[in-house]
């Protein structure tokens, strides 16, 4: 029988990391991310992980360091949020431009001013298009999951490409929930240690991070481009493989009631589970909504969520970060270029929820389904685009 | 004496590490000092490198100069990035997936990425005692982009952005203390050096080498075009640096300081700054405010080379 133990959600990631026998972590204490490198801090010092742990004095030096541990070919982990992940921002791109297979759990929270510890998806929303691979957690079963798949995927020779986890600060990363973890032989199996291609040993002199003239940047720009979008295959093979090794089943985009739903809710993290129980409130009262949920959303998994969507009238676009001028919000933009070029004709609308840790509770999806419905919303959005849920006027 | 020198030139190895082919300026001190550098670090070294003008003329894709392992990431976190990869071929190393062996990580970087924009970067890593060398090969001011100043541009040296005029008299402030700052850290190893005195360079990179934790060497690197002399006179003015205590020659073991070269007596400051157009614009005044200066940090140099 399997040991479901109740874990916080930050400890099991550090705890999946170990899994992974991560070889070296270089981090900086931010919150909500602290606890994952506490935890490893603890699993180290107490010799239960063999790696270099580096305490930084940056996110700027952590994602560094990190380059410099996966080109010298170890296996490299780290953690960050909000402003530390501004900090590497630079380093993001330099990290996926050099095609090293870093994992990086970032707990989501807004970024500052005015300051605010809570959560919400600023943070991984303004690194978006840094040229990771982007998983998105519901719940902590995933981050355990996801983060021995990132290693898998990411040190995949056909992809070899930084990868990120995301899961909610606080909302998901400092609850308590049951965990199934695997053991240590179960990964190992399903794991293989990283075999990079290149590496820095004086035995074999190789050069990285040359600088590239106008002739050549535009090649390797499109050469990274091709690997993330071709890296969805191998995100869907790891997901199947995945689930075959460990009986837990994921797919790029989950969808939930989708079927005879008036309104499908599109969102991203945690959020998802109140919406599913909204979901399951409504259809009570005799309403369909349905939820299309991207697990992955780096590289975008356009033809997935078209099929998730085909033949519904309405569409809400639910998301965690304030769109700062823009027509929409980040998600909303992208899923709209989607759905429109596929010229499927229907009704969008994006609401943009939980700013800052704001609660945000299953009520405001039965409201939002009903203002959709009714029509009651669409004056709201012809104004503004957007409807930010709760504000006060 | 003469005799001696060429006897320790001969000693020391022939095999080349920075290659022909790069795209340095004609008499550029900073390659030089690299290039011989690099012999005594030998063949078991990796290179970590800052942005900046020695990255920019070595490595144009797809070629490079660096017969070393060698690897660029950013402007500011060269040091970052030698502390990973040490973290890296260790761990490999104790886990038995590469060989052991002797590996030593070298970080290198300009003025403007030791002194200003890589400053924290090189902190951290330094109180961390990685055992690495970090680099700075200064050329007082950000070449690369065009003659900006930094914190390690000398008082009353023109650059683009400290530029002398009705008002100004070039760079308003004194030269960064970077080897002192380092050695504050408790760096186990700290040392001036220029390629203008080679011996006293390999000596100091053999020490680097082998110390246990990190060691930092602050390379003097005369740049003819930055600093507006001719190409042929780098390896005079690097002298002339020296001569005149505008460079002293010293190093720090273990929290104890050593001239390695007395000039004494010091040459006038003004035989240094007469031929470079970067100070072109000095008033005698200005000279003279500078001689002072110089003078009394020569002579706090030497009581702190006596009572340490």
């Amino acid at each position: 029988m399997k040991a479901i133990k109740g874990v916080e959600v930050s400890i099991a990631a550090s705890v999946a990391a170990k899994l992974a026998k991560v070889e070296v972590i270089a981090a900086y204490p931010i919150t909500p991310q602290t606890h994952i490198v506490e935890h490893l801090a603890d699993l180290v010092a107490d010799g239960e992980l063999d790696a270099v742990y580096i305490n930084v004095e940056s996110e700027h030096s952590a994602m560094s360091a990190c380059c410099g541990s996966s080109a010298a070919g170890a296996r490299t982990f780290t953690s960050t949020s909000a402003q530390g992940m501004e900090l590497m921002h630079e380093i993001l791109f330099i990290a996926s431009g050099m095609r090293l297979p870093i994992v990086m759990a970032s707990v989501n929270r807004a970024l500052s001013a005015p300051l605010s510890i809570w959560g919400d998806h600023s943070d991984v929303m303004a690194a978006r298009d840094t040229g990771w691979i982007m998983l998105f957690c519901e719940n902590g079963q995933e981050v355990v999951d996801a983060i021995i798949m990132a290693f898998k995927i990411a040190e995949d020779k056909r992809v070899f490409l930084p990868l990120m986890v995301n899961l909610d600060g606080f909302s998901l990363s400092h609850v308590i929930e049951p965990i199934d973890f695997p053991s240590q032989e179960e990964v190992d199996a399903f794991l293989p240690p990283y075999d990079p291609i290149y590496t820095l040993h004086p035995d074999k002199p190789v050069t990285m991070g040359a600088y590239a003239m106008p002739e050549l940047y535009t090649e390797a720009k499109y050469a990274q481009e091709m690997a993330i979008r071709n890296s969805k295959v191998v995100v869907k093979e790891v997901m199947e493989e995945y689930g075959k090794k460990f009986g837990r089943h994921y797919n790029i985009v989950e969808t939930y009631n989708i079927d005879k739903a008036d309104v499908i809710f599109v969102a991203l993290g945690s959020v998802g589970e109140n919406i599913k129980t909204a979901i399951d409130s409504l259809k009570d009262q005799g309403k369909e909504a349905g939820l299309v949920q991207l697990r992955l959303f780096r590289p975008f998994p356009a033809e997935e969520i078209l099929a998730a969507v085909k033949g519904v009238k309405n569409i809400a676009v639910i998301e965690r970060v304030m769109p700062a001028g823009a027509p929409n919000g980040p998600l909303f933009q992208e899923i709209s270029t989607v759905v429109h070029m596929s010229g499927a004709e229907v009704s969008m609308t994006n609401y943009i929820v939980g700013l800052g840790g704001r609660d945000v509770l299953p009520e405001d999806f039965e409201d939002i389904y009903n203002d959709i419905v009714s029509g009651k919303n669409s004056e709201l959005q012809d104004e503004k685009n957007f409807t930010v849920i709760g504000v006060r006027a | 004496m003469r005799l001696k020198s060429l006897q320790l030139y001969t000693d020391n190895p022939e095999e080349e590490f920075a290659v022909s082919g790069h795209r340095a300026c004609q008499g550029c001190a900073e390659i030089l000092a690299l290039r011989l550098a690099l012999k005594i670090f030998g063949k078991d070294t990796i290179l970590c490198m800052a942005t900046g003008c020695m990255e920019i003329i070595s490595t144009p894709l797809p070629t490079t100069s660096w017969k070393l392992p060698w690897i660029h990431v950013a402007f500011e976190n060269a040091a970052s990035v030698a502390a990973g990869v040490e973290a890296g071929v260790k761990i490999l190393m104790d886990k038995g997936k590469i060989a052991r062996k002797d590996i030593h990580v070298v970080a290198i970087a300009g003025d403007g990425g030791t002194s200003d924009i890589g400053f924290q970067a090189l902190s951290g890593a330094m109180e961390r005692g990685h055992k690495f060398t970090y680099i700075c090969v200064d050329n007082e001011a950000y070449m690369n982009t065009g003659i900006q100043r930094s914190s390690s541009t000398p008082y009353g040296a023109m650059t683009t952005t400290s530029p002398p005029g009705k008002k100004g008299i070039g760079q308003s402030t004194w030269k960064k203390n970077m080897p002192e700052i380092i050695a504050a850290h408790n760096v186990p190893y700290v040392a001036t050096a220029c390629p203008s005195y080679p011996f006293d360079l390999f000596a100091k990179v053999k020490k680097a080498r082998l110390t246990q934790g990190p060691s930092y060497l602050h390379i003097l690197s005369v740049c003819p075009t930055g600093w507006r002399i001719p190409s042929s006179e780098a390896v005079a003015y690097g002298r002339l640096a020296v001569r005149t205590g505008m460079f002293p020659l010293y190093e720090i073991e273990d929290g104890r300081w050593r001239v390695t070269y007395s000039p004494e007596p010091l040459r006038p400051v003004k035989d240094y700054l007469k031929g470079q157009g970067r100070y072109r614009h000095l008033s005698e005044e200005s000279v003279a405010i500078i001689q002072e200066r110089i003078t009394s940090e020569w002579e706090l140099l030497k009581y702190q080379c006596t009572i340490k």
